[in-house]
Parts: C-alpha cells; sequence; structure tokens
C-alpha cells in the first residue's frame, strides 16, 4: 500500500537515513523506538510535512515524493491532539470535508457516524479547550477520518493518556483499522502498545531501521543488543558460539545452553521469560536445556510470579501461580529451567 | 521575622510604584482639570485644530494600514522561517524604537525630501511627500510599524506549526490555513498591534515635523500654538486631543479585554 524506498532526511543536527519499508493494505505498523531516534520526523515526512533530501514515496504505487501535504491524503493524529481552538468538535471534525467542499448533508451524515463510532456525540457542540485528554483524543482521530484517508499516521497517541483511557483508546484504534479498512502507522516507544496493536514492527534507532518484522519475530529474536534491551529481553546473556551436531552450543560463566540457530564466535544469547518451564525436579523431554537452579527472588506480577533463578548466571522466570503452589516453591528451593533450543535467540 | 522582611520590600515597591503612577498622571489629570470644560470646549469649535486632529486620525489610520499590508507578511516570515540574516532584520524592525525621532525625520528626508533618492523622481511626476499627508504616513510608520510587526508575530509564534500541519494533511491549502486557523487565531495580537501602532502614530511628532510641517497634525498644532501664543492658548486643544485620545485608548482596552474566546480556563 505504502512503500518507502531509501529515504533520507536531515533536520538540523538529526538525520533518517536510508530508511525502506513497505506496509500492506489494512496492516497495523508500528514503529518503535527511544525518545529522539526520530519516529515523529519520519511519520511526518511521510505526511509530507518536510521535503525529502533523497528517496522516494509510494501509494498504492503512485509516486507522492513531491506532493503537498494536502493532495496526499494521509491522515495525521499528534501526541497533542492539535485541535483548532478556534472551533467547536463538530467543526474540527468537518474541517476536512469543509475545505474540500463536500456537500453539508454529507458532511453532517459522516461527522454523526464518526461521533457515534469515538462515543464523543455529546460533546459536538463544545471547544477544544474544555475537553479531558481522551476525548480531545478521540476528536483528533475522528477529524483525521473524516476525509477517509486510505493511511492514517498516530504520533505516540497513547502516551498522554492515562491507563484506563489508553485501553479503551487502543481497542479504538483497532476498531478503526479493521472497520475502516485503513492502514495504519503508529510510533510509540511504549512496547506494550506495539505488543498489543501492531502486527508488524519496525525499531528504529538514531535515524535507521533496525529491525522489520512481525511483532512476534521481533520480540522474540531481536536482531541485536540494542533492539533485545529496548524491546526488554530480560535474559540476556554473552558467551562464545560453536556449531555442534546440527546445532550451536553457547558457554558463558560455566552455562552450557544449546540454540538451533546457525552462528559461532563472540555472541549474545536472549530467552524470553515466558518461553522457560520451571520444574522442582530434573525432567526428560525433548527440550535441549535443563539446567539447575536456586530461586532467588519472586516478585508477584498479578497474573504471573517473576522469578531470578541463579543457574550461575541470574535467569528470569515466569511462572503462574497454579504451578507455585502445585510445586511449592520457596525461595533458596533447587528447580531445573527447561527450554528448547528453538528459544534460544543467538546475535552478534 | 521573614514576615516583616516580605513586607519592607512590598512596601518600598508599593512606595516606588505610586511615585512613579504619580509623575504619569498628574500632569494628564492636571491639564484636565485646569483648563476648564468651557475652554476645551472652544478648542473642539477651532476649525484648525479639528482639522489638525483630523489629520492626525486620517494619517495614523493610513499609516497602521500600510503597516498591517507589509509588516503582516513580514511578521510571518520572522515567525515560520529561519534564514539566514535573520538577526539582522529583527534588528532592522526595531531600530526606529532606539532613534531619536528628528533623527528618523531628518533621515526620511533625506530620502523622501524634494531633492532625496526617491523624493526627487518623484517630484518630477508630481508627487509631493515632504510637506504632504503622505510624508506624515511616512514618518508616522517609521516609527510605530516596529509594534504591529512585533506584536504579530507573538502572535503567529504562540500558534504551534504542527497545528497548520494537520490542517494542511486534512486538505488544507496554504492559503486555506492562514485564512481558517493561522489568522482568526492570532486576530487579538493583530488588533493590539494595530491599535498600539495607530495610538503611535497619532502620538508621533518629532518626525513628522521635520518632514511635514504642513499639513499640520495635532502635535504640530499644539506646538506651534505654543510658540506663537504660549501655554494658555496651547492648554485647552492639548486637552482635547488628550480626552480623544485617551477614551479611544480606554475603549479599545475593554474590547479586547472581554475578548478571551480562545484562551484557556
Amino acid at each position: 500500500m505504502i512503500k518507502i524506498e531509501n529515504l533520507s532526511k536531515k533536520w538540523g543536527s538529526f538525520s533518517l537515513k536510508n530508511i525502506s519499508f513497505n506496509v500492506r493494505k489494512g496492516e497495523y505498523f508500528v514503529i518503535l523506538g527511544p525518545t529522539g531516534s526520530g519516529k515523529t520526523l519520519l511519520l511526518e515526512t511521510i505526511a509530507g510535512f518536510h521535503k525529502v533530501d533523497d528517496g522516494r514515496l509510494f501509494i498504492d504505487g503512485k509516486d507522492i515524493t513531491t506532493l503537498t501535504p494536502n493532495e496526499r491524503k494521509i491522515g495525521f493524529v499528534y501526541q497533542d491532539y492539535m485541535l483548532f481552538p478556534n472551533m467547536s468538535v463538530l467543526d474540527n471534525i468537518a474541517y476536512g470535508l469543509r475545505v474540500l467542499k463536500e456537500d453539508e448533508r454529507k458532511i453532517d451524515e459522516r461527522v454523526k457516524q464518526l461521533a457515534d463510532m469515538l462515543s464523543i456525540s455529546h460533546i459536538l457542540h463544545r471547544y477544544p479547550y474544555n475537553l479531558s485528554g481522551g476525548e480531545q483524543q478521540r476528536v483528533a482521530i475522528a477529524r483525521a477520518l473524516a476525509i477517509q484517508p486510505k493511511l492514517l499516521l498516530l504520533d505516540e497517541p497513547l502516551s498522554a493518556l492515562d491507563e484506563m483511557l489508553r485501553m479503551r483508546i487502543i481497542k479504538d484504534l483497532k476498531k478503526i483499522n479493521r472497520e475502516e479498512d485503513i492502514t495504519m502507522i503508529h510510533v510509540t516507544h511504549s512496547r506494550n502498545d506495539a505488543i498489543l496493536l501492531a502486527d508488524r514492527i519496525a525499531v528504529i534507532k538514531d535515524g535507521s531501521i533496525m529491525q522489520i518484522g512481525k511483532t512476534e519475530e521481533v520480540f522474540r529474536k531481536p536482531k541485536n543488543k540494542f533492539i533485545a534491551e529496548f524491546v526488554g529481553v530480560e535474559n540476556l546473556f554473552r558467551g562464545e558460539a560453536k556449531r555442534t551436531n546440527g546445532l550451536t552450543l553457547f558457554k558463558t560463566d560455566g552455562i552450557e545452553l544449546y540454540s538451533s540457530m546457525q552462528i559461532e564466535g563472540d555472541v549474545y544469547a536472549t530467552i524470553r521469560p515466558e518461553d522457560i518451564i520451571i520444574s522442582d525436579k530434573k525432567i526428560k523431554s525433548s527440550a535441549r536445556n535443563c539446567i539447575p537452579g536456586v530461586i532467588k527472588e519472586m516478585i508477584d506480577m498479578g497474573n504471573v510470579i517473576r522469578a531470578t533463578v541463579d543457574c550461575g548466571i541470574p535467569f528470569m522466570v515466569n511462572i503462574t501461580h497454579e504451578a507455585m503452589r502445585e510445586m511449592n516453591l520457596f525461595l533458596e528451593k533447587k528447580v531445573w529451567l527447561v527450554f528448547k533450543a528453538h528459544n534460544v535467540n543467538l546475535f552478534r | 521575622m521573614m514576615q516583616n522582611k516580605v513586607d519592607k520590600v512590598i512596601l518600598i515597591a508599593s512606595i516606588a510604584g505610586a511615585i512613579l503612577i504619580t509623575m504619569l498622571l498628574l500632569p494628564i489629570l492636571n491639564i484636565l482639570f485646569s483648563v476648564g470644560v468651557d475652554k476645551i470646549f472652544e478648542a473642539a469649535m477651532d476649525k484648525n485644530a479639528i482639522s489638525a486632529i483630523l489629520t492626525s486620525f486620517e494619517a495614523a489610520l493610513i499609516a497602521t494600514f500600510l503597516s498591517f499590508i507589509f509588516g503582516v507578511p513580514l511578521a510571518y516570515i520572522m515567525a515560520r522561517k529561519n534564514f539566514y540574516g535573520k538577526s539582522i532584520i529583527e534588528s532592522i524592525v526595531d531600530l526606529p524604537i532606539v532613534i531619536p525621532h528628528t533623527v528618523a525625520g531628518v533621515a526620511l528626508l533625506m530620502v523622501f525630501g524634494r531633492n532625496g533618492i526617491i523624493g526627487a523622481p518623484l517630484d518630477n511626476i508630481g508627487v509631493r511627500i515632504s510637506d504632504s499627508i503622505l510624508g506624515i504616513v511616512a514618518a508616522m510608520m517609521f516609527v510605530s510599524a516596529p509594534f504591529l510587526i512585533n506584536q504579530a508575530r507573538e502572535g503567529f509564534e504562540s500558534i504551534d506549526p504542527r497545528m497548520e500541519n494537520v490542517a494542511m494533511s486534512l486538505g488544507a491549502t496554504r492559503t486555506q490555513v492562514l485564512m481558517t486557523i493561522t489568522l482568526p487565531l492570532s486576530i487579538r495580537n493583530l488588533l493590539v498591534g494595530s491599535i498600539m501602532t495607530w495610538a503611535r502614530a497619532i502620538s508621533e511628532f518629532g518626525a513628522v515635523i521635520v518632514i511635514a510641517y504642513f499639513p499640520m497634525v495635532a502635535p504640530t498644532y499644539i506646538y506651534s500654538k505654543y510658540i506663537e501664543q504660549g501655554l494658555v492658548a496651547s492648554a485647552p486643544i492639548a486637552a482635547l486631543l488628550l480626552i480623544i485620545t485617551v477614551t479611544i485608548f480606554v475603549f479599545m482596552r475593554i474590547i479586547l479585554s472581554r475578548w478571551r474566546a480562545y484562551d484557556k480556563d
């Protein structure tokens, strides 16, 4: 649907470097990166607010690189909403349609439909300054959707909202993505938002894209240390890798782990806590890794218990309340950690 | 102890402030009350005085209008764009505020006078700037345009350019964005700037008298009365001008103070 080819853009001392990716029609694409990684600049450049220095942009095969923002038909929602303070909510939502000189009756209909969908019908005649953050956010979304854009760009739309509102807007965004059949590009620094919303994720750092892939791929198999740390992989170790019998043996601090990835030399290894099974006795299974350790810490996270198990190196493990009761786990108890070679991700 | 200290500071500040306010207010009140209503009324019947006041208002209005037409676009560029030499342009805009006004008048005369670099060619085709309302307007613009430019710029700067981005993403052209978002949101600044510019233009004397003694504006008329006939003769017309300008000024302040549609609570 949208194709970005080798996009480069200098902005003061910062620059986007050689960015390329495709987003499919109807896809929910999340660009994940820390503050100052160039997410907003990238989004604004796609919208046409900045001229590119190099590279091309295509929508449905049509080159839009030199089009002005008003010729692109791309919706844009800023983190701090940017509602027009001199207009009522209704006039804000109707703005794009009025500018395009649509029929007033059609405008009315469309505004009503959007207000219904986003539950803001009761505030249509109020002004932005006396709306709550969540209301303003929904008005900003409705305003962007009014012109029926093919692509909706969202700049950190959830970061200014409290937890309850966040979940509410997340639901709204998913609904819009499905029901309005709109392609979404959403930038955020929150891995939780990415997990909850994304079909695919691009991780961006210092103006460059580090990894693009399906959500679970990026989270389970981060390509480098930065991504691993940024997406919050807790079990991250450094060591030596060597191939043996079709598998790779990873050694660090006296611990040996098997991985199905083919790589050798000085590498990092990651294992996601939820991929590790904990057992109170040594078990036989198809899983290649079974290592002993001692429980050093247990923190109740609500739905799971997050345990630190010292196996020579500390492992983070998720335990269900049920498993904890059944196995009678307690601090300093000796346990075995079991996980598949396939879940040990190695990278340089 | 702490309480005492604060009180002392407030006390000294209040006294200092009161002295200054008295200095500002005393001459104004004094001229109004010492002249007497009948004298002021008489002055209002003086054809020459009325004509001078009207000339003042008319020239100030034209100066404000021209400052608006040329100054607001400049203010927009200065608020939105960074360019090489921007700080030089900023200094040029503020320059008339520090130049002594008679100096401004002499400088203007050397450009717009009958032998000036622009005045001479214009004189050849029959257009006279010095000693005409055009000269008055030029002098007024020179000293008052900075007020409008700076106010307008402040207004434009207070509008987040990302708001204009959003409007464009919704299909609006640059011109439509200007007409529906930028200008409506900065209208208060534009109005305040225009009023200040107009008020400053009316009060200008030094630059005007150098480039155009005739036709007489109100300050020039008052000055000539004072020189020719003394204080007693000039006071009533001074009081009259004071009443008119203060009334307009207060009236504008009241309108603007009630007009706060987009301010946040």
